[in-house]
């Protein structure tokens, strides 16, 4: 039996404003336990909810980025249940007239093809707290810093058809928010939480099968791993002529498996109604274009432009611009060094090597564009060859900054002083006769011994294209 | 001096025949006297209240009084008041000591009002008759064995025996309006967001509104003045600029027609409540109104549709109520669960829990559209209603209340009986109308009010008419022998 395995994600995405959703306390993460929270966010009685219309804002421009239908008119409900980060004993969140409607993201499969996800809708609602279940002696400890902090919901229709799937919609929804600047995207600190619908149905089959849901997926790798253990799980039931009970599924990493949450937070029935203490929120087109107007470019768009602009293959100016700390990054470096070519490749190879090995993101690289487009800019006009570069870039990683002094001091500079360069020619081919002779006899492929005992001789500091030319010249006289 | 309405304390106290902090004495002198046997008040704040009079008596000395500068008032224990109790006539809350003051506690604090204390209510204001308060029944002053109506009957009992001289009180479904009537004094529920629900802890959002009870409709538009207008902590209070109440007081009632509903004049009314009012029709009639008779025919419905929508919001309203960050938690829960269970089931009294499980069930998965959905359709019919009469009649007048103030005990065996105390007054919270209850004449040695009803934003009308009709009767003057 063929199976076929149908994914949908929900993703929460903490929205970087400075207060809170409903209250004027700092979101900002990290602060003393219960320090970030004001009387609306204790739930304490006669408190009332006000709008922070910059989570609007961020909402639309979410919408707007994939394409989707903004909602004109918004309206909150109460979603009701117990529990104790939950102060008010509901969310606030957006049922049925969420700001953002259907809309659609592209990704790029394995086989370099695309493939359109559609997303279902992003509605805004306030987190929960977190409740604490160490150090306080048997009891539970709250923490309500986080409550009230605005998260965008983002619902994707269940298009995807496998972890790898799942895994490149997450990272391109990712680089969306960050480009938009929406949200810090870390998935470590909460600021991006995934859950995944997962189930299985015959292929060739329309009908979906029972799914579950996997819960706190806190990373990409944890996304694909959750996803494919679940995958063989239900794999497994099926092929044994069992049947998939919906139910919700805890992702333990440590354990590398999922398991099945008590059924009591299934049950659940919220008992959605609208939310009374706020009114609906009312949006016209010129509020809409205002915010399309500010619009940063988005991947799509960029890794086109960097194709058409720059010259790049789809490969280069993909990975180019999967974040947008990289693609700016890759810029500086162009419009200071003019090569687009030579940037991408030691962007895209040595730069990404370096931060890869120091599991660096490129915000916090120890090489600056400005140190880059400058080494770039020495082999360009031939103060330093290529591979002497290498060299220099390893002393960048190691901290050093100006690229100058670093050639100056270590006297990296390229000879193209033509006097030097055929004084060192004369002394190769006169401490070489066999192969002079071979070369003179026809054997071209000695050439290549020539100008490596050269380049030996001047420490790599010969200019390659002037050693090149003198040698043919002298071996040819 | 203390039977005197707030415009003529405010007088007395500019001539100086008496101080701020002597009236404030005396309020509370009346208050030990009487208040053991009325229950009006559940707190007193004497000592706040002779530093607050002190203070306006000095801004008064240093020339910055306003209307309200050095006034005595009592505040429904509905309104968060920063280091006093705040409990809200329940179990629930009778530990909590609000953190911050409500925004109309803020603004009467603001103008020198000087707060007595804090009265008596129904249980989260649920009841029309004070007896579902976690603190006893609050006595109607013109009869001990009577109820003063609810859920402000604290506020209203205390303005009618002159144990303040003006209260703030609240009105979901009549609140204000219906224990103004049985207290034989002056009552205005305003247009929903007229005034900020900031600090006044939450029955049923969509329905809530804070007003004054008062002992003459000038005073209820002076009070108006002060608690009335835009706040940016509550979404839902209109943003709109702020008017004086008094302005229009003595603008003659000529041209002025009013609507008689005659769903409220039908088979439920009584001969003797009919004839007191078709008195005051005509004493409307001579001061220049002209009467027709209007229908709300959807107004039957009122009551089911309130009963389903105000549980409903109060279910989640409520839900704060955990036992948690505040109020009251049961002893030694063993978990979560029983910590959540005896909590509020020990917390919240029975009329309470009966609504919350109304609202909740109301709002179950798969009796949404059966009761919620439909409450609010009905909802719709009611405010389309009232708009249809509107384009006729400035104003609508009918009964507040079906009878006088019935006794304690007498109705709370049942609680559908109870639920219809408030039928003509519930249609205007549902439509989110202004309505005033003002005292109409006597049954029995009991006072009876009468309703005034008018379109969004007619407070400064109502007051007008409510305040000729006072300069020419005498009602509002009666005072019970307490």
């Amino acid at each position: 039996m063929t199976w076929e395995t149908v994914i949908g994600l929900e993703v929460h995405v903490q929205l970087a404003t400075n207060s809170k959703l409903f209250s004027g306390s700092s979101t900002h993460f990290g602060a003393a336990p219960n320090t970030q929270a004001s009387l609306y966010d204790l739930a304490m009685p006669g408190t009332l909810p006000v709008m922070n219309e910059e989570v609007l804002r961020m909402a639309v421009s979410f919408g707007l980025a994939v394409d989707a239908e903004i909602g004109k008119r918004s309206v909150f409900d109460r979603k009701n249940y117990f529990y104790p980060d939950l102060p008010k004993g509901y969310q606030i969140s957006q049922l049925d007239f969420p700001t953002v409607g259907r809309g659609s993201l592209k990704i790029q499969l394995e086989d370099g093809s695309d493939k359109i996800i559609a997303i279902t809708r992003a509605h805004i609602e306030e987190d929960a707290g977190k409740s604490l279940h160490e150090d306080f002696q048997g009891m539970s400890g709250i923490d309500l810093n986080r409550a009230g902090t605005p998260l965008l919901e983002i619902v994707s229709d269940p298009d995807l058809r496998n972890a790898k799937e799942a895994v490149a919609y997450l990272k391109k929804l990712h680089s969306i928010i960050l480009y938009l600047g929406i949200s810090d995207g870390n998935m470590a600190q909460g600021s991006m939480r995934c859950d995944a619908n997962v189930s299985m149905r015959k292929k060739g089959d329309t009908e979906f099968g029972t799914r579950t849901e996997i819960k706190n997926v806190n990373s990409f790798r944890f996304v694909e791993k959750a996803i494919n253990y679940e995958v063989q799980r239900q794999i497994e039931i099926l092929g044994d002529g069992g049947r998939i009970v919906q139910e919700t599924r805890l992702y333990d990493s440590d354990k590398d498996e999922t398991r099945s949450m008590r059924s009591k937070e299934v049950a659940n029935d919220y008992r959605y109604f609208p939310e009374p203490d706020l009114l609906p929120v009312v949006i016209d087109d010129a509020f809409i274009d205002a915010i399309r107007a500010t619009l940063p470019e988005l991947p799509d768009a960029r890794c086109q432009r960097f194709i058409t602009q720059y010259g790049l293959s789809e490969y280069d100016a993909d990975v180019l611009t999967s974040s947008r700390d990289m693609a700016e990054y890759f810029e500086a470096v162009v419009a200071l060094c003019g090569d687009a070519k030579l940037s991408a490749n030691w962007v895209s190879a040595d730069l990404l090597g370096l931060l890869n090995k120091q599991d660096l993101n490129i915000s916090a690289s120890p090489i600056s564009p400005q140190s880059l487009g400058t080494l770039i800019s020495r082999i360009k006009d031939n103060t330093i060859s290529g591979k002497i570069a290498k060299t220099v870039f390893e002393v960048l990683s190691d901290g050093e900054t100006d690229v100058d002094a670093i050639i100056e001091a270590r006297g990296l500079k390229q000879v193209t002083d033509t006097g030097a360069i055929e004084k060192l020619v004369d002394d190769v081919i006169a401490a070489n006769p066999d192969q002079v002779a071979q070369y003179r006899g026809g054997k071209e492929a000695v050439f290549g011994f020539f100008v490596g005992q050269a380049m030996k001789l001047s420490k790599g500091k010969a200019n390659p294209a002037q050693l090149n030319e003198l040698l043919r010249k002298k071996l040819s006289a | 001096m203390l039977s005197k309405t707030v415009a003529e304390l405010a007088t007395a106290l500019a001539n100086k025949d008496v101080s701020s902090v002597e009236l404030t004495q005396a309020y509370l002198d009346r208050i030990a006297q009487l208040n053991p046997a009325l229950n009006a008040y559940v707190t007193l704040t004497p000592e706040r209240a002779l530093a607050q009079a002190a203070a306006a008596d000095a801004a008064r000395a240093a020339g910055q009084a306003t209307p309200l500068t050095g006034i005595p008032i009592a505040h429904k224990d509905i309104f968060c008041t920063r280091d006093v109790l705040t409990a809200c006539g329940s179990r629930m809350l009778a530990n909590f000591t609000s953190p911050y003051d409500a925004c109309v506690v803020e603004r009467l604090q603001a103008a020198g009002a000087v707060m007595l204390g804090k009265t008596n209510m129904d249980e989260f204001a649920m009841g029309s008759s004070n007896e579902t308060s976690h603190f006893g029944p609050v006595h109607n002053p013109w009869d001990q064995a009577r109820v003063p109506g609810g859920s402000s009957g604290g506020s209203a009992a205390a303005v009618a025996a002159d144990l303040c001289a003006m209260a703030t009180g609240t009105d979901t479904g009549g609140s204000i309006r219906q224990p103004a009537s049985f207290c034989g004094i002056t009552g205005l529920k305003p247009t929903y967001g007229r005034v900020s629900r900031w600090g006044m802890i939450a029955f049923a959002s969509s329905l809530d509104q804070a007003g004054p009870l008062s002992k003459s409709a000038e005073d209820a538009a002076l009070m108006m003045n002060v608690i009335a207008g835009a706040d940016a902590r509550d979404s839902t209070c209109l943003d709109i600029p702020a008017e004086d109440f008094t302005a229009q007081l003595s603008k003659p009632l000529t041209g002025l027609r009013i609507g008689l509903p005659r769903e409220h004049f039908s088979s439920g009314l009584s001969t003797s409540v009919q004839e007191i009012l078709q008195l005051a029709i005509r004493k409307l009639e001579s001061l220049g109104a002209t009467f027709r008779d209007i229908e709300l025919p959807n107004n039957h419905l009122s009551v089911p549709a309130y009963y389903v929508i105000a549980p409903a919001e109060a279910s989640a309203n409520l839900s704060r109520f955990d036992g948690a960050r505040f109020g009251y938690r049961c002893e030694n829960p063993v978990n979560l669960e029983d910590m959540y269970k005896r909590s509020r089931g020990e917390g919240f009294g029975d009329e309470v829990k009966r609504r919350i499980m109304v609202g909740t069930y109301a709002l179950s998965a798969g009796y949404y559209d059966a009761y919620y959905k439909k409450a609010q359709k009905i909802r719709r019919l009611i405010k389309e209603d009232f708009d249809t009469a509107f384009k006729d009649v400035d104003l609508i007048l009918g009964p507040t209340s079906p009878h006088t103030a019935f006794k304690l005990g007498e109705k709370n065996s049942d609680p559908v009986t109870m639920y219809l105390e408030d039928i003509y007054t519930i249609a205007v919270n549902l439509a989110g109308l202004p309505g005033m209850s003002l005292p109409a004449g006597m049954l029995g040695g009991l006072p009876i009010g009468m309703q005034l009803v008018g379109p969004a934003l007619s407070e400064s009308r109502l007051l007008n008419v409510a305040h000729q009709f006072q300069l020419h009767t005498d009602w509002h003057t009666q005072r019970p022998e307490v």
